[in-house]
This record gives structure tokens, C-alpha cells and sequence, in this order.
């Protein structure tokens, strides 16, 4: 099953690193991975899909726990979340086929952030089942280049603490 | 408490290199296993006038980190390793992947070249944070001299801590030669590491419940109980309840070899009436032990019809091989005395203790003695004799040792030091050195195969120029034997470079290059009168070569990811017995 697990890191020289390390030298799967900051600067967020039957995940969540730098783990599948995903997606243009982007585009509620007479660029947000249709019903227009945020998600209702770590399971 | 240090009038600054050794003074460092070179000739040319600590130096990096593993299991504390930059720190890989299998607590302080040269290929860089992070418990580049002080206590903290590993420190040049205010802090706060030793009591006193009401309760007894000091606990609480013990490569000297409770070692080469009793018990109580490979066998059929107590102090050992019924994540040592208190009633295991004890009759621990040729049992049993058990026997890897783990008996806690998880081979030679500064009552005795010694030998010079008593003891089978036995068994016979025997040296005339007084025989007759010679020198190392049979192999053996019913037990009948 896949499970989206959420960590808190040092934000500090090789705290992405290690935890990188952990998921190869364990041999864990790492389906999707973003880093960005937190509301605290010195506190980074990982957001990492990950799958695995239960003792895996189990394990994943132990191990992340295990290393100094992480703060915090959270196994967002037990908890009500929301889930974000950003792709930018470049289409190749003929004639005629712009207006039918451009509608698709709006059904998707993306935005155009890119034009020249050959391609288009489109910018769509959404949890990441939507982006997949996206690129689903774009692909026959042949898709040029694409470039997925990976999954970014937040817990819903109150704020998470970062002063203790804390295995969730 | 902080503490703030002028050392010198009108500057209070200090460089680098003065703020190491004045934290390695805080740290109660007594001993740093190193080898100079060009990134820390700073904390060298400070060293010189340090008087605090004593610097030994090994032959070899390798050497410096087993070192530093042997004196920190022989006494508890914290190793200290300092080497140079990219090939000092390379050579350090190996011992710190062995200490972080075996969790050993060591620092190991690698000299880094200056740091705006990092990242330019220059001249012995490496990156070895990179390098050891996966074999590290956690590692640190200090980047600013004013973080030095507070990264040393940290890492001190860290490896000693919770499940105990290795640190690595990496100190580049520019900032051990640069200077700030010492501030020192003793307390150390990581919002991220924050061990358990207090175990659930509620759990606890499940566990005491569930063992009061077995009817073949079984302890199974893993390093952790040594590195929590935890044995004379786990003998109050064996002996009070009556409950039989066996132990695991690491956990050898947690409970007494002659107590009439120890079944011996587990596993892979443990002894028949041992895992009998694992596959037999109805309470299996796991103590600081990691259901290893070597343990179990076939996961699916170890111990199947046993509810499984399992005590560990890192959370990540749960459910990670075997999934257990009773989990409790705690100090082993507070754990046993508790489980101790909560115990309702003793279980009878009168019954239970019988039929171990039947199963000890029906298969010993036997060998091949009638035929007037020298074997490795025999040796060993011979010096579990002299020394009572009372002596630190470090082992290298291979047949020798699964032998002594067999045969000797230990009666104390911290005197089997052995390279088991990773199973380092050239492990036993420089440990045992570390171990002599440890421990200056009791013989220290180096045992290793022909291979393994070899994969060390430049440190007889570390422990010739110690004056170290070491007792160097080399098994001479004239083959890898271990793999040799697994060729005979399980790859057609096919002796794939494993025959050393024509190419191996005259050992003896290696002890006496290095200036060690050696000897050598093959006879069994020799054993008792070389090593009461051995034992009767105090103050210079004594190197007996003993050449043994070379086709011997180590039985029981239950075959690597087999069950206990494909037990091997001897070998006129390497067939299955039970």
C-alpha cells in the first residue's frame, strides 16, 4: 500500500542525505520525495510517498525516527490530510490544437505560464490522481517535457508540534 | 552548566586544536588509538604536550578503530580513534561498519583538508562523511571552529547513548588551526535523539505474568545485556525463576558459562540442546538480542509455537525480523530488574529443565581426540581451563571462533570481544590491543585463524612497543577454514582458494622479527606446558602457533536459512537428526 510520510528535519548540511541514504541502504522504495522549509527556518519538511505492506512501513517510519536529524515522522495515512502535487507540462502545438488545450487546460483549472508558435507550457496543481488525468487526456497532443513537484502534504486541522519526536504508530 | 575558560592572560581565545583536548579532557578520555598525518598535524603538535591522555599509534588506520573497539567493550567507555584526512580516514571504513553492526560506542576524529578546498579533489580528500554515513550511528563535518566544542559533546553523547555506535567527527584543517572563545556545555539537548530507557510497566508486567505462567520459558540473551551492565540482573533473574539461558555470539560472558542454566551459544553453530530448546519453548524472551540471521535460520520456523517477549532498548530491532508478540522498548538492565520485581510466582520448570539436560546428553559438544593430532577444541578447552574463565579472549572471525564461542567459558561480562555482525576478519590482532588498555588484571588472549592474523600482522609492532602481555594465539588449519568447510558442504568440494598452506609464512619467525618470543607445535602433548609459558609472561607480548587439523569442521551447524530440524550435528553424521 502507499503511504505518504511526512518528516520533520534539521534543516542542516546532509539532513536530506541521510535520509536518502536510509531508503537505499534499507532498501525501502521511495515513490516520490519534495524538501522545502517549514514555518521555522532551521526545520525542513520532507513529504515522501512511500509503499509497503505493513511491517515495512512500520520499519520506515522506525528507521526515520532512528536518524538524529529527524524531528519528527508522520505516517499521513493514518491521519486526515491534503495532498498537493505541481506539474508543469510542455505541449507541442499544431494547428488548430491550441483552443483544445486551452479548454482542457481550463477544465483542469490549470494556467498557461507559456507560449511560443511550437509549444505551450501549462502549469496544474491538484492532489496527484488529477494530475494523471491531466496527462492522460494531454498525452495525444504529444507532451514534450514534464516536470512533477512530487506529493506535498499537510495534516488537516491542528498544527502539528515540532518539540518532540514522536512515533505515530 | 556552562563553563567559559581563559587559558591564556589577555586572550581569551583558543585555538581548535587546544578546545579538542580540553573537551577530551571533560570527555575523561584515557586513551586515543591514532596515526598522524598532514591534516592533523595541528592537533598533533598540540598533542605533544598533552599529558592527560596517552596517544597510541597503530601501524595501521584499520587497526586504530579495532583498537578503540576492543577497549570499548573490554571497559564500557568510549573509544577514541583520531587519523588524517582521505586515505587515514578510507582505512577507518571497515572497523566503524564492524562497530556500528556490533554497536560499539567509539568517536572516530578524521582530519578533513581546509575548508575551501573541499570539493576540489585536493590533495588527501575524501569525502567521508559521505562515505560513513550508513555505517554510522551519526557523523558531524565541523564547519566553524566555534561549533567544535558542543559537536565533540555530541558526539561523545550520541555514541554512547540509547543503542550505542560510532561517531565520526570530520575536523578540517583550517578550522582546528582557528580560534575562538571555548564555551563548554555539558548538557547536551537533541530534539531528535532522545533514547527510552524506561520500559512500559504495563507491559512489563505483562511480560512477568506471561513467564510466571510458562511451562518452558526460555531467555535468549543478546550484547545488549553486556552494554547495559545488565548481568547481574539477568542472574538474580534467571536463578530466582529458574529459567535456562542461551546466548548469542555477543551475548557470550552475559550470564556464567558454568552456570548450570547456560545452554551456551544460539544459531547457526550453537549447541544442539540450545536450539532444541528454541524450537521447543512456549516463552521466548529476547534481551537485548536482534533475531539475527545467524540466530534464526528460516525465519517462518523459528521458535513457531513460542509467544515472543522482546526487550531492546532501538525501537527499529522490533518486528524487524521476526514479528513478536510482546514488545518492550527500554534498558535492558532497569528491564530485568523490573521484570524481576513483577514475577507473581516462579514458573516449574523442573520438567523442562530435565528434558534440556536430556537433550545435552543425547549430542554434546564432542571432537575427534583419539588419533594423537592436534585440534582447535582441545586448545581452546585448555585455556578455559587455565584461565577459569576469567580471562578476555578476543576472537577474529571464522571456524576458530565459532569454536571458542563453543568451548570456552565465560564467567564474566565484557571478556568475549568478537567481530559478529560484520564479521571482520584481522579483527582479533588490534582489538586485543585495545582491550590491554582496558583491562590490566586479567590475561588478554588474541585468537585468530592463519588468514585473519594476516590481515592485521603490522600491529605485533603497536603491541611489541606497548610492552602489551598480550597472549597471541594463532589456529593454523593452513586454510580459510570456514569457507572451506562451506565449499566441502554446500559447493561440491570445490577448494577455491581457500588453501593458504604453501604460501602461508614461518609464524614463528614472524613473532621474533617483530621481537616477540614464539613457538610452535602440533602436538597435543606441547598444549599445557606452551601455554603455562604464555601465561607466566607479564609485561611483553607471547605468540603460540598452533597448527591443528586442516579438515575439521565446526558442528552442530544448522545450514544458513535452514530450520533447527536440518540441524548437522556431527560429522560421521552431517545429515539431519531430528
Amino acid at each position: 500500500m502507499k503511504h505518504t510520510i511526512s518528516v520533520l528535519v534539521e534543516n542542516r548540511f546532509g539532513a536530506f542525505d541521510r535520509v536518502a541514504t536510509m531508503f537505499s541502504g534499507k532498501g525501502f522504495n521511495i515513490k516520490s520525495i519534495s524538501v522545502g522549509e517549514t514555518e521555522i527556518s532551521e526545520v525542513s519538511r520532507m513529504t515522501i510517498v512511500t509503499e509497503g505492506d505493513d511491517q515495512i512501513i512500520d520499519q520506515v517510519v522506525k528507521q526515520l525516527n532512528r536518524l538524529i536529524d529527524t524531528i519528527k515522522v508522520v505516517d499521513l495515512a493514518e491521519v486526515y490530510h491534503v495532498e498537493r502535487e505541481l506539474a508543469l507540462i510542455n505541449i507541442g502545438m499544431h494547428k488548430g490544437s491550441m483552443e483544445e488545450i486551452k479548454n482542457i487546460c481550463d477544465i483542469f483549472r490549470g494556467n498557461i505560464v507559456d507560449i511560443t508558435n511550437k509549444s505551450m507550457m501549462i502549469e496544474i496543481t491538484g492532489p496527484p490522481d488529477k494530475i494523471d488525468a491531466a496527462v492522460n487526456v494531454l498525452a495525444p497532443f504529444g507532451i514534450k517535457e514534464m516536470a512533477r513537484s512530487g506529493i506535498v502534504a499537510l495534516k488537516r486541522g491542528e498544527q502539528v508540534k515540532i518539540h518532540k519526536k514522536e512515533n505515530i504508530t | 552548566m556552562e563553563e567559559r575558560i581563559n587559558m591564556k592572560k589577555n586572550n581569551n581565545l583558543l585555538a581548535g586544536a587546544d578546545i579538542f583536548f580540553e573537551c577530551l579532557k571533560r570527555e575523561k578520555v584515557e586513551y586515543i588509538f591514532g596515526y598522524p598525518g598532514g591534516a592533523v598535524l595541528k592537533l598533533y603538535e598540540h598533542l605533544y604536550d598533552v599529558d592527560f591522555l596517552k596517544h597510541i599509534l597503530v601501524r595501521h588506520e584499520q587497526g586504530a578503530v579495532h583498537a578503540a573497539e576492543g577497549y570499548a567493550k573490554a571497559s564500557g567507555k568510549v573509544g577514541v580513534v583520531l587519523v588524517t584526512s582521505g586515505p587515514g580516514a578510507t582505512n577507518t571504513v571497515t572497523g566503524i561498519a564492524d562497530a556500528y553492526m556490533d554497536s560499539v560506542p567509539i568517536v572516530v576524529f578524521t582530519g578533513q583538508v581546509s575548508s575551501h578546498l573541499i570539493g576540489n579533489d585536493a590533495f588527501q580528500e575524501a569525502d567521508i562523511i559521505g562515505i560513513t554515513r550508513p555505517i554510522t550511528k551519526h557523523n558531524f563535518l565541523v564547519r566553524d571552529v566555534r561549533e567544535l566544542a558542543s559537536t565533540i559533546r555530541k558526539a561523545f553523547y550520541i555514541a554512547s547513548t540509547g543503542r550505542p555506535g560510532p561517531v565520526v567527527v570530520d575536523l578540517p584543517k583550517d578550522v582546528i588551526a582557528s580560534k575562538c572563545e571555548f564555551v563548554y556545555d555539558e548538557e547536551v539537548d537533541i530534539r531528535g535523539y532522545k533514547p527510552t530507557y524506561k520500559g512500559h510497566s504495563n507491559q512489563i508486567k505483562k511480560a512477568a505474568e506471561v513467564i510466571s505462567k510458562a511451562k518452558r520459558p526460555l531467555l535468549y540473551v543478546g550484547g545488549g545485556v553486556i552494554m547495559s551492565n545488565g548481568s547481574n540482573e539477568l542472574a538474580l533473574f534467571a536463578r530466582e525463576n529458574k529459567l535456562p539461558v542461551t546466548m548469542t555470539l555477543q551475548g557470550l560472558g552475559a550470564f556464567p558459562g558454568k552456570d548450570e542454566l547456560s545452554l551456551g551459544m544460539l544459531g547457526m553453530h550453537g549447541t544442539y540442546w540450545a536450539n532444541r530448546a528454541v524450537d521447543s519453548c512456549d516463552v521466548l524472551v529476547s534481551l537485548g538480542a536482534r533475531f539475527d540471521d545467524r540466530v534464526t535460520g528460516k525465519v517462518d520456523t523459528f521458535a513457531t509455537g513460542a509467544f515472543k517477549i522482546h526487550v531492546d532498548i532501538d525501537p527499529t530491532a522490533i518486528d524487524k525480523n521476526v514479528v513478536v508478540d510482546l514488545p518492550i522498548v527500554g534498558d535492558v538492565k532497569h528491564i530485568l530488574a523490573e521484570l524481576a520485581s513483577e514475577i507473581p510466582a516462579p514458573p516449574d520448570t523442573s520438567e523442562w529443565l530435565a528434558q534440556i539436560y536430556a537433550w545435552k546428553d543425547e549430542c554434546p559438544l564432542t571432537y575427534e581426540d583419539n588419533d594423537g593430532r592436534l585440534r582447535t577444541e582441545y586448545v581452546i578447552e585448555k585455556i578455559s581451563e587455565k584461565t577459569k574463565g576469567e580471562a578476555v579472549i578476543v576472537t577474529d572471525v571464522g571456524q576458530h571462533q565459532m569454536w571458542t564461542a563453543q568451548h570456552y567459558k565465560y564467567n564474566n561480562p565484557r571478556s568475549n570481544l568478537t567481530s559478529g555482525g560484520l564479521g571482520t576478519m584481522g579483527f582479533s590482532l588490534p582489538a586485543s590491543i585495545g582491550a590491554s588498555f582496558a583491562v590490566k588484571d586479567r590475561p588478554i588472549i588474541s585468537i585468530s585463524g592463519d588468514g585473519g592474523f594476516q590481515m592485521n600482522i603490522q600491529e605485533l609492532t603497536t603491541a611489541v612497543a606497548n610492552k602489551l602481555p598480550l597472549k597471541i594465539f594463532i589456529i593454523n588449519n593452513t586454510f580459510l577454514g570456514m569457507v572451506r568447510q562451506w565449499q566441502e558442504l554446500f559447493h561440491k568440494e570445490k577448494y577455491s582458494f581457500t588453501d593458504l598452506g604453501s604460501s602461508n609464512p614461518d609464524f614463528v619467525k614472524v613473532g621474533e622479527a617483530f621481537g616477540i618470543e614464539s613457538y610452535s607445535t602440533d602436538n597435543p602433548k606441547d598444549v599445557d606446558s606452551l601455554l603455562d609459558k604464555a601465561f607466566s609472561v607479564k609485561n611483553r607480548p607471547f605468540l603460540i602457533e598452533f597448527k591443528v587439523v586442516k579438515e575439521d569442521m565446526v558442528f552442530p551447524m544448522v545450514p544458513s536459512g535452514g530450520s533447527i530440524s536440518d540441524m548437522m550435528v556431527n560429522r560421521l553424521n552431517p545429515k539431519r537428526m531430528i
